[in-house]
């Protein structure tokens, strides 16, 4: 296992990337944060305390769960779901999406259809912790809190202190195939299903 | 969720009932937005196999699976096959044939839902039989109490009218004893089973004879339809005396205390267990309990069907349990 971020390495990451987002937003109107379930709520709430602190104007953010749009609803076990609260209309405005680790992609492609179901944004813009690789649909995110280049093999665990008690990011070769599926619904965002 | 089927409320645990209580909670966010409609179950066929007649447990099913995106096959005695007198075995092994995912069944005979589990292997959701079970409607009462006090556990709910002939009051019973609610049942001695050792002994239920005596303290007023359709002999000398004694008017319901609501499962008889102006009142939920159906039902076709692809050992677990009646009092 080796750390890859500490608490004050996702703090500096944060505080970059709020003023990121502002910055090609043009401040922080017409902007709201959603929180892709589960990690990426306490990331969205943070980002929008950093934008207060740069800008001085409260940003509306709110959780987004995607379990009812995901493309593997069949062929993974049933999970409870959780909140999905839009706090503004999503309509003209733009929405971000924040989430812990990007992967695949899939989960952005089902935000993006969870969003679009509810409104008509001006932009759909994205944030991740941490970018792994790995994609298979053309997905990119606008603003990157870290790059980290993978295997497959290996597993990123995103920790938060409103979740986990700790501020961190580790790294963690996961072994054989079984361990791989129960290892991804664990944590942040691990191993390809 | 653990189980794969929903025949009767003992199909649940405490945590399963929970968990559908939740998830109904992220469905009727879902119900209230423009588009009413996430694409979950696309793909997904469900059958509502209607044998005996309803109006809103079937609208309700037919709606949720379709906010679901499952592709929905509605069947009824009439103008089907069975009014020809095709055998419930072959209507099954039809459906089975066509690949459902699903199967929403209704039907007057107690026991069906469960026969229909030794012919399909998709899990199957009662949507009333007999004098059975109807586990959706208790979901959907308990989904409307929970939303309206917060909680489920301590709270006092009176059951009064027709329990003998009341799938509903069977599945209400055995789900608020699951939530940890006190319920009690008031019926003319017609209209009691004669042994309820199977609620009173796992639950705390009783049985009060006088329905005035059960108002004071009571949380919930729930009202059963007095079921002429279900009624061969006399149970009680006329409507009128049953509307006295057993029937919530204006003064009755003034003795409730001011926080209690009164449900009902519907179809009213207005003037026998309530009079319109109860009925019509802000504290009688009743529209909200159809309305909270949806929701309830989507989350429990959400749980049942997805995720059905990838637990064969689970299938395989259904298919050697016995398939003997869990027949309630």
């Amino acid at each position: 296992m080796t750390r890859l971020l500490d608490a004050d390495d996702i703090r500096r990451a944060l505080r970059r990337l709020a003023h990121e987002i502002v910055e090609a937003n043009h401040g922080a109107d017409d902007l709201v944060l959603m929180g892709v379930q589960t990690r990426g709520v306490p990331l969205a709430e943070r980002l929008a305390a950093n934008i207060e602190a740069i800008e001085g104007q409260a940003v509306p953010y709110g959780p987004l769960d995607v379990t009812l749009y995901r493309d593997d609803v069949a062929s993974r076990p049933v999970r409870a779901l959780n909140d999905t609260r839009f706090p503004v209309d999503v309509n003209a405005i733009t929405v971000v999406i924040v989430d812990d680790v990007l992967f695949t992609g899939r989960t952005i492609r089902a935000a993006m259809d969870a969003i679009l179901d509810v409104g008509r944004p001006d932009a759909i813009r994205l944030v991740t912790l941490i970018d792994r690789g790995h994609r298979e649909l053309p997905i990119r995110a606008d603003h990157v809190g870290k790059n980290l280049p993978t295997a497959l093999a290996e597993r990123i665990t995103v920790r938060l202190a409103e979740i986990d008690d700790v501020d961190e990011v580790v790294l963690e070769a996961v072994a054989g195939d079984g361990v791989a599926d129960g290892a991804r619904s664990a944590s942040g965002s691990g191993v390809r299903a | 969720m653990k189980a794969n089927r929903l025949i009767a409320i003992d199909d649940l645990d405490a945590e399963d009932l929970q968990l559908v209580l939740d998830t109904a909670e992220v469905m009727d966010e879902i119900s209230a937005r423009r588009i009413k409609k996430v694409p979950t179950l696309r793909g997904r066929t469900v059958c509502n196999l209607f044998l005996e007649d309803s109006t809103r447990t079937r609208l309700s099913f037919d709606i949720a699976a379709k906010r679901l995106s499952a592709d929905v096959m509605n069947f009824s005695a009439k103008g089907s096959s069975v009014s020809k007198g095709e055998s419930f075995k072959d209507t099954a092994l039809t459906l089975d044939a066509m690949g459902v995912d699903a199967v929403v069944i209704r039907s007057g005979s107690s026991g069906a839902p469960l026969q229909l589990t030794r012919h399909l292997d998709v899990p199957i959701l009662n949507a009333g039989d007999g004098w059975h079970q109807h586990p959706t409607q208790a979901l959907l009462d308990l989904y409307t109490m929970r939303s309206h006090f917060g909680h489920l556990e301590g709270l006092t709910v009176t059951i009064c009218g027709d329990i003998i002939h009341s799938r509903v009051a069977r599945s209400e019973i055995e789900a608020l004893t699951l939530a940890g609610a006190r319920v009690r049942l008031v019926a003319p001695d017609t209209l009691l089973p004669t042994d309820l050792s199977a609620w009173t002994e796992v639950g705390d239920v009783e049985v009060v004879t006088d329905l005035d005596d059960a108002l004071a303290d009571a949380d919930v007023l729930y009202l059963l339809r007095v079921q002429r359709e279900r009624m061969h002999r006399a149970f009680f000398p006329s409507s009128r005396e049953y509307a006295r004694l057993y029937g919530v008017d204006a003064r009755r319901l003034a003795a409730l205390p001011e926080h209690a609501i009164v449900m009902h499962p519907g179809p009213m008889n207005r003037g026998v267990e309530i009079t319109p102006d109860v009925a019509d009142s802000p504290r009688a939920l009743i529209t909200d309990q159809v309305n909270n159906g949806i929701a309830v039902r989507m989350a429990c076709l959400y749980l049942l069907i997805a995720g059905s692809e990838l637990d064969d050992d689970r299938a395989a677990a259904a298919r050697s349990r016995p398939a003997t009646a869990e027949v309630s009092p």
